[in-house]
């Protein structure tokens, strides 16, 4: 399997390593993937009052692909509301990775963690606001 | 120290200098290029000497009668041969056949298309270290089995297959035992008689012969009977009919003198080598050998790194030329059934990496490479949420996972 430049570079200098308190009121935390498939992933967004993603951390076990797309995620949350980030696609993470069809759900892996970590933000405040 | 280096000798060798030499002088006019089936003159008749030479060095690695040696094109075709050559022959004695789960594809998928043809085949589950045991094979005998299938030595996780105690059955019960040497032949000792082998398979690219060549054993004492798969002109005593490439040839036979001669000197060393490279990978945590600790090859050491996934690991390895179980770096993107067939969880199975040493292999490569794979496997396992939640304690059976 050859990779292309930009996987590589994530997989060798790996954006936003690291953990997040997950008690913490103002995170979210995704973790999605099964050790069983091969990938899992983590990825934590810290929400700031205005509600905007003011950091983003990920692990990741997985291959190259995996490791490079949940990289370009966090890099590309930084910085947005909560509704922007939901934008980013996983056929965004295709292109700009220029990942081949066998690696395509690597990508979906890491919308799945964007969804999956905003929703935890979400259900985590919600519950607070509800009393 | 040359890069990348090469641990990948189970999947194929170099053709070692001596035999490339050799086989040089059987192909063009200043050499031997005579037919060896022509027999009115004397280009003919030297390039069946040089046959006949090696078929006689063939046979001696293996402690067999030259008479019993078939040139085939790899250790494929003479599975092939050997168990749809059989299956044919004798499907009016049985139709019934023993095999295990973790044979190569070679002998997978011949026994697949026999079953599409109405055979029965029992695929035997080797126990967690990868070992088919004697008793399993007896248990599994029916008044239809005519033959067993099994492998000498595994080649993703190289257990050592107890062929003696298991001949010994098959012959009791008049059933044809054979067996896939492709990763044995010239690596380990091998006596078709003591171990009542009658059909064995050996490749000549894994034992720095030529890729495109290889044998099939084929007893005469008891006499074994094949249906031949490639008909024409009756070439090896009708069993296989086809030019015989006296190059190729020439080369698989001068690979295996030099095999014999050297085998039990490189036993040891490679021996040494594969423990250099275990003893370095048990100083980190949560490792595991897939395979026997007891009944191994020196010359392939399959381990899994808990908690990083293989073809990442890979990627961190560009110096190493290896492969992994894992996945990723299969085409169907399915775990190593092999490392499946042993109950290894598929978990551990995207984490395996096989290094299979050879007779270029130093020891300064084995360090270099256990020290580049100890440093990627920490690297990862720092990027690794598995790691985290392992160090945090928590139980990674009793997580509930979102599989996709």
């Amino acid at each position: 399997m050859s990779y292309s430049d930009e996987v590589i570079d994530h997989y060798e200098n790996p954006r936003n390593v690291g953990k997040m308190n997950d008690n913490d009121m103002n995170v979210g935390t995704g973790m999605v993937g099964a050790p069983a498939c091969g990938d899992v992933m983590r990825l934590q967004i810290l929400v700031n009052n205005q509600g905007i993603i003011e950091d983003v951390k990920f692990k990741t076990y997985g291959c190259g692909s995996a490791i490079a797309s949940s990289s370009l995620a966090t890099e590309w949350m930084k910085n947005k509301s909560l509704d922007e980030a939901l934008l980013i696609k996983n056929n965004d993470i295709v292109k700009e990775l220029s990942l081949p069809p066998v690696k395509v759900h690597c990508s979906v892996l890491a919308e799945d963690a964007i969804k999956a970590a905003i929703e935890d933000y979400r259900t985590k405040n919600k519950k607070q606001s509800n009393g | 120290m040359k890069f990348p280096i090469y641990l990948d000798y189970a999947a194929t060798t170099p053709v070692e200098e001596r035999v490339a030499e050799k086989m040089m002088s059987y192909l063009t006019r200043d050499g031997i290029y005579g037919n060896a089936a022509s027999r009115s003159h004397s280009f003919g008749w030297a390039a069946e000497a040089a046959v006949s030479e090696a078929r006689d060095e063939v046979a001696q690695l293996i402690q067999a009668d030259v008479r019993e040696i078939v040139w085939t094109s790899g250790a494929t075709e003479s599975d092939n041969l050997a168990i749809k050559g059989v299956a044919a022959f004798y499907k009016n004695k049985g139709q019934h056949i023993i095999t295990s789960k973790m044979e190569h594809k070679a002998v997978l998928d011949t026994c697949r298309q026999l079953e599409r043809q109405g055979y029965q085949v029992t695929y035997l589950t080797p126990d967690s270290e990868g070992m088919i045991s004697p008793s399993q094979v007896e248990e599994a005998i029916q008044k239809e089995t005519i033959l067993v299938s099994l492998m000498h030595v595994n080649n993703e996780i190289g257990t050592i297959t107890d062929l003696k105690e298991i001949g010994a059955i098959t012959r009791k019960n008049n059933i044809l035992f054979h067996v896939d040497a492709a990763q044995s032949a010239g690596k380990i000792p091998i006596n078709v008689d003591d171990m009542c082998i009658d059909l064995l398979s050996i490749s000549g690219h894994k034992l720095y012969g030529p890729k495109g060549i290889g044998v099939l054993y084929v007893r005469r004492k008891p006499r074994v009977r094949l249906e031949a798969l490639m008909h024409g002109g009756g070439h090896e005593r009708g069993m296989r009919s086809g030019t015989l490439p006296t190059h190729q040839i020439v080369g698989l036979g001068e690979a295996c003198r030099l095999a014999r001669e050297e085998m039990s000197s490189e036993i040891k060393r490679l021996d040494q080598l594969r423990h250099i490279l275990l003893e370095r990978f048990m100083q980190l945590e949560e490792v595991y050998v897939n395979g026997s600790l007891q009944h191994y090859s020196p010359a392939i050491l399959n381990v899994s790194f808990n908690f990083v996934e293989g073809e990442s690991l890979l990627m961190a390895l560009k110096e190493l030329a290896l492969s992994s179980g894992s996945a990723c770096t299969s085409e169907s993107l399915e775990p190593s059934y092999v490392l499946r067939a042993l109950g290894r969880n598929d978990e551990l199975a995207h984490s395996s990496l096989r290094f299979s040493l050879g007779r270029y292999t130093t020891e300064e490569d084995v360090r270099y490479a256990a020290n580049t794979v100890c440093q990627a496997v920490e690297k990862l396992r720092e990027l690794s949420p598995l790691w985290d939640m392992y160090l945090d304690g928590v139980d990674l059976n009793a997580v509930q996972w979102t599989a996709h």
